[in-house]
Formats: C-alpha cells, sequence, structure tokens
C-alpha cells in the first residue's frame, strides 16, 4: 500500500449557513479523515471564511480530497500549504491541571520551560494557555498527564504559508 | 435592466420563463400553494402533475436528457422533499442538470419541527450538486439564476431551491439572469495546452490505442459527439462506449466495439485489457467499467479528458489527466494531430485491428434461441428490428438484466436517445423518465424497456401518462424474478433465491386497463412480432407483457472481482471452472 501523507489544507468558502456542513459531509461522505478543523471569518466586506483541515490519507486520497473541496459550489480556492511550500503552523490549547503540593510546584516549573501562560488559577488548579506546534502541545500535555491533568480544550491547527504571497 | 416588483410566487415563475423552461413536472403541497396559484395564472409554463414524487424528478431527467436542457421540478415541503431525493441522487450520480424547486415552512416555523418539515438543505446536501435555503426575498431571483447555471455548467447535476412559504408571498426587486455573476464557480472548459500535447504525443506513437468514451460526451453536447467521431475517424482507433455514453458514436460504426464493462462486450473488454494507449473521454472509471482495479488495462497509458477534475485520478491513475469540456478538448486534439501532419502507424494499427476482429468473431452476445419460450434478448432484438425507419425511437429501461440486454441489443445511432440509470441503479426510473422524454418529444416512439418488478416500483405513474395520453410504450421483460438478483444468486450464492421471485404479479393487461391504456401479452416466440406491431400500432399508452424465459442469464459477463480477461461469455464457461467464477473477494463487492 502507498503511504499515508498527513497534509494541512486551506481552503477559502463563502460565509454561508451551511458551508461547514458541506465541508465536514464531504469528509464523513466519502471516508475521508480530518484530525483536526478550524474554521472563522477572515474578510468580513466579502464575507470569506478560512477553514484549515489537517487531514492523512494516501497521495491518491489527498489528490481526491483537494478536487472534490474545490467542486464544492461555495470554494473560492483550496491551497494544499504541505504541498505548496513551508508555512507555519499553530494551534492554541486550555489545559486544566489540579493538584497541590509538589505535583502543582512542578506543573507551573514545566510550563514556565514551555512557555504556558497562566490563565486561571485556584488554590487547587491551574488553566494554562499554550500557543505552538502540534507536537510541542502533545508534549506538554503528556507531561501534565501525571501532575493532574482533568481537561484539555484544543483549537485544532490554524496554518499560512510563509514569505509574501497571499492566499 | 429596470427591476420589477412582485411577489415571490411570480418571481419563480418569472425567473423560470427568463431561464427558458416550457415544462415543470411536480405535485402541489400547502408550503408550495402560492407557486401553484402564480401557476394558475399564466399560460406560457406548462405543468405535469405526476403521482409521486420521485417521478418528478425522474421525469425531468428524461426530459433533460433527451433535449440537453435543465429539467424542472415543483414539489412541496417534508415529505415531498425526501420523495424527492432517490431521483436527485440519480440526477447527481448520471450528471443531469435539474432544478428541483422545493416548499418549505415559513422561516419563522424553521426548526420548529413544524407541520411538513423536513431539513431539505440537510438532507439533500449529499445528494446534490449545489443546494439553496432562500431566506430573503432579495436574494430569491438571483438564487434562481444562479440554481440554473449551476446545474447545467460544467459537470452537470441537481441543484435544490427550498422556499419557504412567507418569502413566496413577500414583495421584492425581480432581476434577470443576465445579471449574474457566480462569485466562486467557475467551471474550467478550455484545456490545458501543455496537456493536450501530451496526449497528442501519446496517440500519435499508440500502436494498440482504445477510445473509452462516456456520458460526459453527450453531456457536453452534440458538438462533443461530433467530434468525437471525428477523432476516432481521423485515427483509426477503435472506440467503445460506457452504458452512459451510448449514442455518442453510432453504433453502426464499424470502428465501435459495443459496450465495455460487466456486462459489455466479450471485443471491447479485451481491447481494454490489452491496449496501449486509452483514451477516456467524459467517462468516469466507473466500478462497473473496471472489474478488479490492480488487474484493469495493466499495459497502457491512459489520457483521461473530464470536466471534474475530482474524476480524474480517482479511481485508476492516469497519465495524462486533462481537465476541460470535451468538446474544447477533442478539437484541440484534432488540431494538435492535424498540425503534426500525423498518419496513423498502419501496421501496427492493422495487427491490432486483427486481433479485435477475432474477439469480435467470438460473436459474444449470441444466445441459444427456443421455439416454446421467449428468450429476452430475442424479445428485444425484434422490439430494436421492428421499431428502425419510423419514428424518431427513444428507450429508456428500470435496472436490471432487461437493461443490459437493453444495452446490448438495442442500437443507438444518436446521442440522446438512450436514458438509463446508470451510476445509482435505481428501480423505477424508466416510466416516470420515458413520461418526461415523451413530453419534450410528442411526436416521437418512447419505449421503457422495463422489468415486471422494477416497473412496479412507479407503476402509479400510468395515471400520469394517461392523464396527458402520452402515448409511452412499457415493454415489460417479465421473467417473474428480479432477474439480476436471481442472476447472482444463481452465480454466488448456490442457488438460494431468497425473496428475488416476484410473487402476486398483477395481471399486467387487466392493469393497463384499468388505467385507460392498452394492455399486450406475449408468451410464445411466434407471438413477439404481432404483438409488437400491435403495439406499435396503437396510438396510445401501451403496456406489453412480454413472458419470457425465466432462468435466462444475462452475458457476457465480468464477475465481481475479477479482471476484464476473466470475462464469462455465457453458461457454459461457468460450469468450466469449478465451482464458481467468483472469488471470496469478489463477494464482498456489490
Amino acid at each position: 500500500m502507498s503511504d499515508i501523507e498527513k497534509h494541512t489544507i486551506a481552503v477559502l468558502v463563502d460565509n454561508e449557513p451551511g458551508i461547514l456542513a458541506r465541508v465536514v459531509g464531504l469528509f464523513s461522505g466519502r471516508g475521508y479523515n480530518i484530525e483536526s478543523l478550524t474554521v472563522a471569518e477572515v474578510d468580513s466586506k466579502n464575507r470569506l471564511s478560512r477553514i484549515t483541515v489537517v487531514t492523512s490519507g494516501t497521495r491518491m486520497i489527498v489528490e481526491q480530497i483537494k478536487a472534490q473541496l474545490s467542486r464544492l459550489v461555495p470554494v473560492h480556492a483550496v491551497r494544499d500549504l504541505t504541498d505548496e511550500g513551508p508555512h507555519v503552523g499553530r494551534e492554541l490549547a486550555l489545559i486544566k491541571v489540579t493538584s497541590v503540593g509538589e505535583k502543582r510546584i512542578e506543573s507551573l516549573r514545566l510550563a514556565d520551560i514551555f512557555r504556558a501562560r497562566v490563565i486561571d488559577s485556584t488554590i487547587e488548579s491551574f488553566v494554562f494557555e499554550m500557543t505552538g506546534s502540534t507536537e510541542k502541545l502533545n508534549a506538554f500535555i503528556n507531561l501534565m498527564e501525571p501532575l493532574g491533568l482533568v481537561d484539555v480544550s484544543r483549537t485544532g491547527v490554524v496554518a499560512i504559508s510563509r514569505g509574501p504571497a497571499r492566499f | 435592466m429596470a427591476t420589477e416588483q412582485m411577489v415571490g410566487a411570480e418571481m419563480v415563475i418569472k425567473a423560470l420563463g427568463d431561464q427558458g423552461v416550457d415544462v415543470i413536472f411536480g405535485y402541489p403541497g400547502g408550503a408550495v400553494l402560492p407557486i401553484y396559484d402564480a401557476l394558475y395564472k399564466q399560460n406560457h409554463l406548462r405543468h405535469i402533475l405526476v403521482r409521486h414524487e420521485q417521478a418528478a424528478v425522474h421525469a425531468a431527467e428524461g426530459y433533460a436528457r433527451s433535449t440537453g436542457k435543465v429539467g424542472v421540478v415543483l414539489v412541496t415541503s417534508g415529505p415531498g422533499a425526501t420523495n424527492a431525493v432517490t431521483g436527485l441522487t440519480d440526477a447527481l450520480m448520471d450528471s443531469v442538470p435539474v432544478v428541483c424547486l422545493t416548499g418549505q415552512v415559513p422561516t419563522h416555523l424553521i426548526g420548529n419541527d413544524a407541520f411538513q418539515e423536513a431539513d431539505t438543505t440537510g438532507i439533500t446536501r449529499p445528494c446534490t450538486k449545489h443546494n439553496y435555503l432562500v431566506k430573503d426575498i432579495n436574494d430569491l431571483a438571483r438564487v434562481l439564476h444562479e440554481a440554473f447555471y449551476v446545474a447545467r455548467t460544467g459537470r452537470p447535476g441537481p441543484v435544490v431551491v427550498d422556499l419557504p412559504k412567507d418569502v413566496l408571498f413577500a414583495s421584492g426587486a425581480y432581476r434577470g439572469p443576465e445579471t449574474i455573476r457566480h462569485k466562486s464557480y467557475r467551471p474550467q472548459f478550455e484545456p490545458d495546452p501543455a496537456r493536450v500535447s501530451e496526449a497528442v504525443g501519446l496517440i500519435a506513437a499508440a500502436k494498440r490505442p482504445l477510445f473509452y468514451g462516456g456520458g460526459g460526451i453527450i453531456n457536453s453536447g452534440d458538438r462533443a459527439c461530433q467530434l468525437y467521431a471525428e477523432l476516432v475517424h481521423l485515427t483509426g482507433f477503435p472506440s467503445t462506449l460506457t452504458l452512459m455514453g451510448l449514442g455518442a458514436l453510432p453504433a453502426s460504426d464499424r470502428q465501435f466495439l459495443g459496450m465495455v464493462g460487466m456486462h459489455g462486450t466479450y471485443e471491447s473488454n479485451l481491447a481494454m485489457h490489452d491496449c496501449d494507449l486509452m483514451i477516456a473521454v467524459g467517462s468516469r472509471f466507473d466500478d462497473r467499467v473496471t472489474g478488479r482495479l490492480n488487474a484493469f488495462s495493466p499495459n497502457s497509458k491512459k489520457i483521461h479528458i473530464d470536466i471534474d477534475p475530482s474524476s480524474l485520478n480517482k479511481n485508476v491513475r492516469v497519465d495524462v489527466p486533462i481537465v476541460g469540456d470535451a468538446a474544447a478538448t477533442l478539437e484541440a486534439i484534432i488540431a494538435g494531430l492535424k498540425a503534426k501532419r500525423w498518419k496513423p502507424e498502419r501496421e501496427a494499427l492493422a495487427l491490432w485491428w486483427k486481433e479485435i476482429e477475432g474477439w469480435r468473431a467470438r460473436n459474444c452476445l449470441a444466445y441459444a434461441k427456443d421455439g416454446k419460450v421467449i428468450k429476452p434478448q430475442y424479445a428485444i432484438e425484434r422490439l430494436y428490428q421492428l421499431t428502425r425507419g419510423g419514428k424518431d425511437v427513444f428507450v429508456t429501461t428500470e435496472v436490471g438484466q432487461h437493461q443490459m440486454w437493453a444495452a446490448q441489443f438495442f442500437k443507438f445511432e444518436e446521442p440522446k436517445h438512450w436514458m438509463t440509470s446508470g451510476g445509482l441503479g435505481t428501480m423505477g426510473y424508466g416510466l416516470p423518465a420515458a413520461m418526461g422524454v415523451q413530453i419534450a418529444h410528442p411526436d416521437a416512439l418512447v419505449i421503457d424497456i422495463a422489468g415486471e418488478a422494477s416497473i412496479l416500483m412507479n407503476i402509479q405513474e400510468m395515471s400520469t401518462v394517461c392523464q396527458y395520453r402520452l402515448p409511452v410504450k412499457v415493454f415489460i421483460i417479465n421473467n417473474q424474478y428480479m432477474g439480476m438478483v436471481r442472476q447472482w444468486q444463481e452465480l454466488l450464492h448456490g442457488g438460494r433465491y431468497s425473496e428475488s421471485y416476484t410473487a402476486s404479479l398483477p395481471d399486467f393487461v387487466k392493469l393497463a386497463d384499468a388505467f385507460g391504456a392498452v394492455g399486450l401479452r406475449a408468451s410464445k416466440p411466434d407471438d413477439v412480432d404481432r404483438v409488437i406491431k400491435e403495439m406499435l400500432a396503437v396510438d396510445k399508452a401501451v403496456i406489453v407483457d412480454m413472458v419470457v424465459d425465466q432462468m435466462e442469464n444475462c452475458f457476457p459477463m465480468i464477475p465481481s472481482g475479477a479482471a476484464h480477461n476473466e470475462m464469462l461469455l455465457g453458461p457454459a464457461d461457468k460450469k468450466a471452472s469449478g465451482p464458481g467464477p467468483v472469488t471470496e473477494e469478489g463477494m464482498v463487492l456489490v
């Protein structure tokens, strides 16, 4: 079998009701994989939203995903950031840790090393905010596991190409 | 462009008129009453009242496929819309341009589980090319025109416009179609010249080439069909066609090898397996065509021309994918070959044709004739022969064995004369589709070649046929089985005919009479010609009950999971290969 590749794809769409359902339905209906998906309006004048989807599949499947996305009527453009040269991707996570004593101090120390910010605190809990690559977030969350990790909320990846070129 | 004020329902009628629509197929209900009221007050738009909304969509498909125009459907909210879903899916799979207007509960009730409410845009999202919910009267005219544009351009398909009742009553400004430019939808029409010259290079070097044409040629238009024939003749290459492509090249053309695929001809399938260059035009490497993918045409380079980029490299990796309209691309390829002053390699091509003629000589469509029972192939063969030279003949079918026999034994010289449910395989398609064809071509001979099981799925449409005095001929190949199901049960499931026998069939002759049509029956081979002639002599709807051999199987056949060169030519083939030709892996496939 061909190798499975991971791709970050950006999709510029009309911000209209049902557009997210169209995109998500396409993935579920055709059996494609979604690792993460983010969406928000990025151009209020032209009512355009940008969807960043991280997906994986064989080369042929990834090509299909892009072709199928392009075929949706309200889709303006599809860019495979993984294929089209260097890009930066970031994810934001809110991580809740409840602990006391040594564990609590250790979680704070590690948060400092990872440059996570404390955005909420009680005597027995912290909520850390952290931005970074998916791998960095995973590493931090894994470290928090034995230190009282109770809840994680993540945005999924947003990504953009490097350099001066527009979408 | 002056804007006119009018209410939503009037705007719908006005927009349909401006889009050149002369007939719509529909069924009224509470949510669309304002449109029916507006219909009542005008004369240019004809409404055909069907008996079930699924049939409205199939009728619109028949209309669209036999004319090249957009078929239009009008149904109410809730059950009206959900009943239309099968038709919409059928139109999506077979790329048929249809605009379906559905009623919806008033905007303030949407989401309240109101009477006859359904999430129509939600339900139809995966079975339409696009759909709209119009919540503001100011969007209505634009959306309607956009719907037609999206339905007919690029790879055609069905578009749903969901119309809440309050929008139909609201007043707003009408805008004409000329003001519409879609924000994002831009089908690519012209092919990339670099790809075209790659294709020309491959064609020029081919020694064992094959054209593989599909329904996309017909969808592109008559000009694409002419150019396809021109390219086939210019090159001297053989051509096969898919089920959906029949008629794109005249069946009588010497270079035509017959249909390809599961029940295609021996010569087509072997040519596909053994060719060194495959030129796919408007076809989509469907699983009924390719057979087992890892054994599909192993030694060929492949050129694939399609207007839908997602069709390229979907099932089969091709060497030269070309996104573009069939006519525009064929024209560019012909120009490229002419510019090269290219001449086919006569010797290599002669050898290839010699091999093909050897396969052709197997006469794969031959069947054992019988003096006592009517062979289904014989009935269709006679139907074809006895309808030649008269009126323009259009054929629709239901789905199953009769459909494949019709594709094998009815010969089509022109495009847009053959309407069958290929992708979705919808039993019950043929009769309503025939209605739509007959509405579009009132003087033509329109025949639905049917099976006794399929026809019962939309038999209520005989009522529509009789109401509008449509002289549709329903030609039932009656073997009292869901024949294709029974054939698969014989080949794959040890002859255990689980639920495939159609017991308690109606008396089709009396049934025809009950609807106000004419019923005829043939039970012996000697009756066949007489009954067909009688059918043709009647100037109204006819149901013919052809009582045929119950156990006849459809051959040739590529069993599921097999390759093109593992084709079964007849019942004897099955016995020769022991317990059965189908592998465990193949059994899992449909």
